[in-house]
C-alpha cells in the first residue's frame, strides 16, 4: 500500500471529525450564551443552575464524561447512538467553557455604558441585547477561536466510543499496515488543516464584526 | 407649588463612609441650580441618587411628586424595576465621560431610547432627533459613529440623547471636565441655550464658575455632604458669607482665571 491509498479512509474519518466538531461548536456556542447569561441572572436559582453546569463540565475529564454518557447513562434507560453521544458531550463541554467567555465579555463592558442605559430608562433585557451584547461579542471572538480549536482536538477522544472519526481511521490503518510514521503524519496534517480552516472562519467573523468605524481597535470609549 | 426635587433627611453611606448625612435639599420647577464644591464632597452622589444609579439608606426623596420609596414600603434599596422605571421617566443625565454607545451612529444614539422605551414611531423619533441634533449643531454628523467625533461633539450628542427622552429634570455631572479647553465653549453654549427653556429643571455640577454665575438661578456650595452656603449667583460670588466658601472660591478662581487668560492670549 502506498500513502495515497491511506487517503480515502482518512478523508472519510476527517469528514466525520469535521461534522462532529462543527455540530458541537454550534450547539456549544448556543449553550455558552444561555449558560453565560443565566450565570448573570439576578434569579438565584437560574444562576445557581448555570454555575453547577459550568463547574461540572469544566471540572471533569472529557473522556470520563464520554464514557459516562455512553456506558453509564444507558443503565438508567437513556441511551444515544455514538455520534449523538459524542456531539452532546462535546457541546456540553464547549458550552461550559464558552459560558465563562460570554460572562467575562459581558462583565468587561464598561459600567458607564450600563449607567447610560439606565439613565435612558432601557429595560434590563434591552440593555443586555442592544447595549452590552454588541460590544461584548467582539471581545468574545478570540477566546471562542481558541475554544473551537480545543473542541476540534477533543473530538479525537470520540474514537474511543467507536466513532469512525479521523483518529479512529488512523488507528485502524496503522493496525493493518503497521506504517505508523506515514499514517500518523498524514493524520496530524489533516487535523492541522481543519484547525487552520476553523481559525480562518473565526477571524473572518471577527473582521466582519469589527468592520467600520464603530470599533476602532476594539477600544471602548 | 411643590418642589420638583425634594431630599428629606437623606442618608447615603458607602460602607463605613457616610457621604450624605441627613441631607435636605429642594429644587423648584424650572429652576437652574449649580452645585459646586471640593472633590469627594458628594456632588456626583447627589446626582447619581436622583438618577437611581445609587440607592440610599435613609430618608425620603421625591422627583415630580414620585417617591423613590415604593408605595408598599419596601424601601429605596429594594424598589422594583417597574417603580425605578417610573422615576426615571422624569429624569435625564449627562455624564462627564459622555458614555455614548460606540456601536451606534449618532442618530441611533438619539433615536434608540424614544423608540424602545417611549414606544415612539421610528420616523417620528428620527425627525425629532434630527431637530435636536440641529439644535446642538450636529445635523451633519448624523451618520457618524462616536469614535469619529471630538469630545465636545460627543458631549453635544449626549445632551441631545438625554433631551430626546423629554425629561423634566436634567442632571449634568461636570459635563465639560473631560474636554480639551478649546472644546469647552461649544458644550457650554448648548447648555446655555437649554437654560433659557422655562420648563426644564437643571441641576448642574461644574467647576466653570463663570458659567455657573451666568446660567444659574441659584448656586449651592457643597462640602462634606452638606450645603454650606447657597444663594443667587451674583450675591453668592461677590459676597460669600462662610469662610469655607471663600476659601474654596479663592482656590478655584485663583486656578481658573490665569488659565482662561492664557487661552485668550493664545488665540
Ligand atoms: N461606589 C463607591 N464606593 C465607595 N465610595 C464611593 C463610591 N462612589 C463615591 N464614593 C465616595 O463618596 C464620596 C463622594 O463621592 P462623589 O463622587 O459624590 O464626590 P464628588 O463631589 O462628585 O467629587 P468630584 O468633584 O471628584 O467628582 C467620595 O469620598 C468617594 O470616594
Ligand atoms: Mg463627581
Amino acid at each position: 500500500m502506498t500513502w495515497t491509498q491511506y487517503l480515502a479512509p482518512l478523508l472519510k474519518g476527517a469528514q466525520v471529525t469535521v461534522m462532529i466538531s462543527l455540530a458541537s461548536i454550534t450547539f456549544g456556542v448556543i449553550l455558552a450564551f444561555a449558560a453565560g447569561i443565566a450565570r448573570m441572572s439576578s434569579n438565584r436559582f437560574v444562576s445557581g443552575l448555570a454555575f453547577v453546569y459550568i463547574a461540572l463540565f469544566r471540572g471533569t475529564p472529557l473522556l470520563v464524561q464520554l464514557f459516562w454518557f455512553y456506558y453509564a447513562l444507558p443503565l438508567i434507560g437513556i441511551s444515544f447512538d455514538p455520534i449523538t453521544t459524542g456531539i452532546m458531550t462535546l457541546s456540553l463541554l464547549t458550552g461550559a467553557f464558552g459560558a465563562e467567555v460570554v460572562r467575562g465579555a459581558l462583565l468587561a463592558v464598561p459600567n458607564t455604558q450600563l449607567e447610560a442605559a439606565r439613565a435612558l430608562n432601557f429595560s434590563k433585557r434591552y440593555t443586555l441585547w442592544h447595549i452590552s451584547m454588541p460590544q461584548a461579542i467582539i471581545e468574545m471572538m478570540p477566546p471562542f477561536g481558541n475554544l473551537a480549536i480545543q473542541n476540534l482536538k477533543d473530538t479525537a477522544l470520540v474514537s474511543l466510543i467507536s466513532i469512525a472519526d479521523l483518529t479512529f481511521q488512523a488507528q485502524s490503518m496503522r493496525n493493518i499496515t503497521l506504517d505508523s510514521a506515514t499514517v500518523y503524519t498524514l493524520t496530524l496534517v489533516g487535523y492541522f488543516i481543519i484547525a487552520l480552516c476553523l481559525m480562518l472562519i473565526v477571524r473572518f467573523i471577527e473582521m466582519k464584526l469589527r468592520r467600520g468605524p464603530a470599533f476602532p481597535r476594539g477600544a471602548h470609549t | 407649588m411643590n418642589p420638583i426635587i425634594r431630599f428629606q433627611n437623606v442618608t447615603k453611606r458607602f460602607g463605613a463612609l457616610t457621604v450624605l448625612d441627613n441631607f435636605n435639599f429642594e429644587v423648584q420647577r424650572g429652576e437652574k441650580v449649580t452645585l459646586i464644591g471640593p472633590s469627594g464632597s458628594g456632588k456626583s452622589t447627589v446626582l447619581r441618587i436622583l438618577m437611581t444609579l445609587e440607592p440610599f439608606q435613609d430618608g425620603l426623596l421625591e422627583t415630580d411628586g414620585i417617591s423613590y420609596h415604593e408605595p408598599n414600603g419596601r424601601g429605596p434599596f429594594k424598589a422594583s424595576e417597574k417603580h425605578l422605571h417610573k422615576i426615571r421617566c422624569n429624569v435625564g443625565m449627562v455624564f462627564q465621560s459622555f458614555n455614548l454607545f460606540p456601536h451606534m451612529t449618532v442618530l441611533r444614539n438619539v433615536v434608540e431610547a424614544p423608540v424602545a422605551v417611549l414606544k415612539m414611531k421610528r420616523e417620528e423619533a428620527e425627525s425629532r432627533a434630527t431637530e435636536l441634533l440641529r439644535m446642538v449643531g450636529l445635523s451633519d454628523k448624523k451618520d457618524h459613529f462616536p469614535s469619529q467625533l471630538s469630545g465636545g461633539q460627543q458631549q453635544r450628542v449626549a445632551i441631545a440623547r438625554a433631551l430626546a427622552m423629554r425629561p423634566r429634570v436634567l442632571l449634568f455631572d461636570e459635563p465639560t471636565s473631560a474636554l480639551d479647553p478649546q472644546l469647552v465653549g461649544e458644550v457650554l453654549g448648548v447648555i446655555r441655550d437649554l437654560a433659557s427653556e422655562h420648563d426644564l429643571t437643571m441641576l448642574l455640577v461644574t467647576h466653570e464658575m463663570r458659567f455657573a454665575r451666568e446660567v444659574s438661578d441659584r448656586v449651592c456650595f457643597f462640602d462634606k455632604g452638606r450645603i454650606v452656603e447657597q444663594g443667587e449667583p451674583e450675591r453668592f460670588f461677590s459676597n460669600p458669607q462662610q469662610p469655607r466658601t471663600r476659601e474654596f472660591l479663592s482656590s478655584i478662581l485663583g486656578e481658573q482665571e490665569p488659565i482662561r487668560e492664557s487661552i485668550s492670549c493664545a488665540r
